[in-house]
């Protein structure tokens, strides 16, 4: 009994974002004019699944108390790239996937270095290299154009079995295969107690520099991830700077909604994917229930104010002023 | 001894030469560095009209940076200013739209929607703590979903007044455009304020250390909201400039001045952990930025070009001494 | 693996530490044998805190070499004390408040599977460890932060413990536990104690002291005074031991005080979350009143809570007879209560270094010289800050330089003088003499007594004794949030204050006043 209540403690922000984007979902699907179907299910998904890798990655750098504002010019520039070296035959198409991925990599690991070894603040670097990635993306892609190996494409945005969308399951392995070794590795651990208290971490002997260090670097091989499936969606490359700001703002939402601490130590990528699933079901259920399309920004934006808002509520607890100053 | 004299020289010396510190002086000597090199790939790089059309340029950026130093100087950033230049420039030539006393309210209403987003954002960095980056981000999205409900999703079709036209690119002083001689006034004010009242001193003290300014008695929650709000404000005057100057809004004008405005700040030697900074760097930021885009532009970089060297530029300055001291040994 | 009673297991001799100009620790040398607990005793500033940092790994010494095991050691961070064997568990938590009990306990070196922690295997050695310290009701996936204080110090001591010291360090370990807790922990610490382990215990708990430890080492002014074995000396001969610091202030005569004036501030019943319990006292203008005991009980929140800094404050404060909500800063040194507080930690609450003298000086009082617009009278402002540096005799080259560049007192005088130039009525001082040179200090006792002369009401909170024996009328003596004594006049020596800051008897103590005072 007790075990449940404990693991309900540490899950409880992931548990909220969930029950959030389940109700929101019942709503949407409830109201939507093909009803609750797996296309329907296809659709959202294919929506939801790049958010949520974009997401994954700024929990990444979240945690460490970080925050990466260029999260979505790797997404841009990665698409890009995705829509020149991902073609060819087989053997081809997985050089270009590696060389897509390596790329993403490379660009965490530069804001990472530049964060914890150049020791500039996050927001200024970010926003800084964001413009450098968003550079190269208009050299690669000065009009959307390019194209993807469709099979690849095709296998990995249609349904498997049936019913299930093969973005989903992509994105379940994804969260194994990446986000699971790093929670539970000492690095990983050393991310968080970083972002959580970094003096009780020093003094615990912890590898602090290298686990922010990998976790930049993580949210680069995410973020270039994402990168991918947006090229398998649309086919094309495309260097769109208010898509790219908008990707950033919403995985900072998501993040939100996914009960991470923009303060660091506390949350999981587990918790942003249902933020970015519960966001864009929110964002979408303007149009189920007949709002103008020109809504959806304000609707968007208001519930990232309402969500960052939230976290204020702490500020009752604090008994000493001194520490409303850190 | 030498020491004394070293300090009496240094009392005796201008108060502005005096305070100047490295960043600023690096900032100029920037800036001529720039004026030789594009003085190579035009001839007339360095005639009275092209510099004083140069400055009119920097005027717009200027205004914005104003704002962006303000809140820099408290340890803080403002996210939010593309779509609140955006907001400011449509809301002037919305107000345009509703007649003679429409357009003579267009200016002030303009820069009172700035100022209204900037106590949004004020609020919850002052009085819910959360971090400037996040809320202004918010309120950057709420600015832009409100701008985007009103004109349908089309560039609006309001243009701007005969005031706002005038301001941007008339020239009261023979030679001397409107804009910049708004800019000089209203870099003139923030001097003032900065050094010569309360409310400044107070801005500084936030940025150095708001424990202490706490502690010595000073509503820092309120000094910080109000310092959001003319950040706000100040932006949203930028916008009309810029609408006055293109004789319209529309609707990404403000994306363009977000990271420039802060790469003049930073570049202007004022530290982005706040407490420290002149007006005087501000203005060399924003003439070199400006300097730039133009040396960028005459040799024909393509956009990509231009977004990488500003990243790779402000990356190095702040390498060169925007760094955070580091933490144990 | 018992190392015989005559081969130490640990020592260090000739260690020295400065800090800037201070010295911290001077020439000290300490000897830790296996399967022996050993106390360290001293008042505030006697360097204990300086050298367990040094043993732990934490600060490196100046001078002066330790040998563990026979061999020369040094450590250059935390982990590698640890890793040698040594393991303190500091007064300062160093848990991490977002892991759970067990991440915390396993922090260095976790079991590893297939290149993942293993969680099952973790849990269980959290679980012995737990187990060990007596705390086995601590679950091992609780989050610490979820955890009361008291829970979370029994989860420090099992983290030392799950790291196998050879040399377990206890800094006030004990400070935030239980009665219960307490009773545990001593077991603990005795079993250890028969296991073979050698441990180094500070308390400011007599009581706990006798009970556990074999050896006592007592310091003073940084300076090792004596080691004896434990029960071979009374409380009172401890006390002793820890007085003796040199005598070299010289304080202003204290004049004799009329009572007759009414209080300007009172204070009843002041509570804190805990922290500060039922608080009562009242000081006339013109008085100097002392909070004395030993740090860290309750003497900086007192000051807080009345500066108006602290939330959810029970109790009542009243400025000249009339009830005040202080609910902040701003509210203190307005015009009803006119009050100054000259804060802990100069260089972060006090000054903002980067900026000049004359903005740090003008601060506090900028509404003072400033018109309705808030624009500031630069002549009135100068007037005022050349008065204050004259009064004060700040030593400096202008007023336009950072404050950063002056010495440690000439800034603490900037302080100081930035209140001042408000007038104010109550004066609260936090320890204002830490860290500067003594002729600094000197000028400070004269100028508060003027101030006190002057009709001001002087709340002064001082680690150092000599100081409350020299300056203050009366003095407070707080231990664990309460006022548990009240000293005036004669009764302010140093054996009182050191005995009552103990908590402990002072029957015999008594009768030896006249000796001393």
């Amino acid at each position: 009994m007790s075990e449940w209540r404990y693991w309900f403690a540490e899950q409880r922000g992931t548990l909220l974002a969930l029950g959030i984007f389940i109700l929101m979902f019942i709503v949407y699907t409830a109201n939507h004019p093909a009803g609750f179907n797996a296309n329907v299910v296809q659709t959202a998904s294919n929506k939801g699944v790049l958010l949520a890798f974009i997401a994954m990655a700024q929990t990444l750098v979240v945690i460490t108390a970080g925050i990466d504002l260029s999260v979505g010019m790797i997404f841009l520039l990665t698409n890009c790239l995705a829509s020149w070296i991902v073609v060819g035959n087989p053997f081809e198409t997985t050089l270009g996937v590696v060389g897509v991925l390596v790329v993403g990599a490379l660009c965490g690991a530069l804001n990472g270095a530049i964060v914890i070894y150049g020791r500039l603040q996050p927001i200024v670097a970010t926003i800084a290299t964001g413009a450098v990635y968003f550079g190269l993306a208009l050299l690669l892609r000065p009009t959307p154009g390019g194209s993807v190996n469709e099979d690849l494409a095709d296998a990995l945005t249609s349904k498997l079995f049936g019913f299930m969308p093969a973005s989903l399951m992509a994105l379940i392995v994804i969260v194994l295969v990446v986000w699971v070794p790093f929670s539970r590795s000492v690095y990983g651990r050393a991310a968080y107690a970083s972002g959580s208290s970094e003096v009780a971490a020093y003094m615990s002997g912890m590898p602090i520099k290298r686990g922010k260090f990998l976790a930049y670097t993580l949210g680069g091989l995410l973020a270039a991830i994402g990168g991918l499936f947006l090229t398998f969606f649309t086919y094309t490359g495309d260097a769109a700077y208010a898509s790219g700001n908008a990707y950033t703002l919403f995985s900072i939402a998501a993040v939100v909604l996914g009960g991470v601490s923009l303060y660091g130590g506390k949350g999981s990528a587990i918790g942003a994917i249902f933020g970015a699933f519960a966001f864009r079901t929110i964002g979408d259920l303007l149009f189920v229930f007949d709002f103008d399309a020109l809504w959806q920004p304000l609707f968007q934006g208001v519930v990232l104010l309402l969500a960052v808002s939230l976290g204020a509520f702490a500020l009752f607890r604090v008994r000493n002023r001194l520490e409303w100053f850190g | 001894m030498t020491d004394m004299t070293s300090v009496r020289f240094v009392d005796r010396m201008p108060k502005f030469m005096r305070r100047l510190d490295p960043a600023v002086t690096t900032a100029f000597a920037c800036i001529l560095l720039l004026l030789i090199v594009g003085s190579f790939y035009s001839t007339s790089f360095l005639s009275p009209e092209y510099l004083l059309q140069q400055l009119k340029v920097a005027s717009f950026l200027g205004v914005i940076a104003t704002g962006m130093m303000l809140v820099v100087l408290m340890g803080q950033i403002d996210l939010s200013v593309p779509w609140v230049v955006s907001t400011g420039a449509m809301m002037a030539c919305a107000a345009a739209a509703y007649g003679p006393i429409g357009a003579a309210l267009a200016i002030p209403f303009g820069v009172l929607c700035g100022v209204l987003i900037g106590l949004v954002s004020g609020f919850g960095v002052a009085y819910l703590r959360i971090p400037s980056m996040i809320v202004t981000l918010a309120t950057n999205a709420v600015a832009q979903g409100l701008m985007v409900v009103y004109t349908g999703g089309f560039s609006p079709q309001d243009s701007a007044t005969p005031a706002m036209r005038w301001l941007a690119t008339g020239a009261l002083i023979p030679a001397v455009p409107n804009a910049v001689v708004v800019w000089a006034l209203i870099g003139a004010a923030m001097v003032f304020i900065l050094t010569r009242t309360t409310f400044g001193r107070s801005v500084y003290a936030i940025g150095n250390r708001e424990r202490a300014a706490y502690l010595s008695g000073i509503d820092t929650r309120r000094v910080v909201l109000i310092a959001f709000a003319v950040a706000g404000g100040l932006s949203a005057f930028g916008g009309v400039l810029l609408a006055g100057y293109a004789s319209k809004a529309a609707q990404s004008m403000g994306d363009a001045y977000l990271l420039p405005a802060i790469a003049a700040v930073v570049l202007g030697g004022t530290s982005i952990l706040g407490g420290r900074g002149s007006y005087l760097g501000t203005v060399a930021g924003v003439i070199l930025i400006t300097l730039l885009q133009s040396i960028l532009s005459v040799m024909q970089m393509p956009e990509a070009g231009r977004q990488i060297t500003y990243g790779i530029v402000i990356v190095a300055m702040l390498l060169l001494y925007g760094r955070t001291p580091a933490s144990r040994g | 693996m018992q190392t015989g009673q005559a081969e130490p297991l640990f020592r260090m001799e000739g260690i020295s530490k400065r800090y800037g100009g201070v010295t911290a620790l001077e020439d000290a040398s300490l000897t830790l044998r296996a399967g022996r607990i050993h106390a360290l005793l001293g008042e505030n500033g006697a360097g204990k805190s300086t050298l367990i940092k040094v043993m732990s790994g934490v600060v490196a010494p100046d001078e002066g070499r330790m040998i563990f095991d026979g061999r020369d050691v040094s450590f250059a961070s935390p982990a590698a004390a640890n890793d040698a064997g040594i393991v303190c568990i500091f007064q300062e938590l160093s848990l991490i408040p977002d892991l759970s009990v067990a991440d915390n306990i396993i922090v260095s070196d976790p079991p590893m599977r297939f290149g993942m922690i293993d969680r099952a295997t973790q849990r269980k050695l959290a679980e012995d460890a737990l187990a060990r310290a007596g705390a086995s009701d601590i679950h091992p996936s609780a989050l610490v932060k979820d955890l009361p204080l008291s829970r979370r110090q029994m989860v420090e001591i099992a983290k030392a413990l799950a790291r196998k010291p050879r040399i377990l360090i206890l800094d006030e370990a004990t400070s935030a536990l239980t009665a219960a807790d307490v009773k545990k922990v001593i077991d603990v610490l005795k079993r250890l104690r028969d296991e073979g382990l050698a441990l180094l215990y500070i308390s400011h708990r007599m009581h706990e002291i006798a009970e556990l430890a074999d050896d006592c080492t007592v310091f003073r002014n940084g300076n090792y005074v004596a080691t004896y074995k434990a029960g071979t000396k009374t409380d009172d001969e401890v006390v002793e031991l820890m007085i003796g610091r040199e005598y070299n202030h010289v304080f202003p005569p204290k004049p004799v005080r009329q009572v007759d004036q009414p209080p300007v501030l009172e204070c009843q019943g002041l509570g804190w979350i805990g922290r500060l319990r039922d608080i009562s006292f009242a000081v006339r203008p013109g008085e100097v009143v002392g909070l004395g005991g030993l740090d860290g009980q309750g003497q900086r929140e007192l000051l807080l809570a009345l500066f108006g800094v602290l939330r959810g404050t029970t109790g009542e404060v009243k400025v000249d007879g009339k009830p005040e909500m202080i609910s902040s800063p701003s509210k203190a040194r307005g015009a009803k209560c006119g009050m100054a507080l000259i804060p802990e930690d100069r260089k972060t609450e006090g000054l903002m270094l980067p900026m000049t003298v004359r903005e740090n000086l003008s601060f506090a009082a900028l509404d003072r010289v400033s018109n309705a617009f808030g624009i500031i009278d630069t002549a009135k402002e100068n007037a005022l800050i050349d008065e204050m540096v004259k009064l004060l005799a700040i030593r400096t080259a202008g007023v336009d330089i950072p404050v950063g560049a002056l010495s440690g007192g000439n800034q603490q005088k900037v302080v100081i003088a930035k209140w001042l130039m408000r007038q104010p009525r109550i004066i609260l001082l936090n320890d204002p003499t830490r860290g500067i040179d003594v002729g600094t200090k000197q000028e400070i006792y004269q100028l508060l007594r003027r101030l006190a002369d002057d009709g001001a009401a002087i709340i002064f909170y001082s680690t150092d004794y000599d100081e409350l024996i020299g300056c203050c009328d009366r003095v407070l003596v707080l231990y664990d949030g309460e006022v548990k004594r009240e000293l005036a006049g004669d009764e302010i020596n140093v054996h009182n204050l050191i005995a009552s800051a103990l908590n402990i008897s002072t029957a015999e103590a008594a009768a030896r006043v006249g000796g001393r005072a």
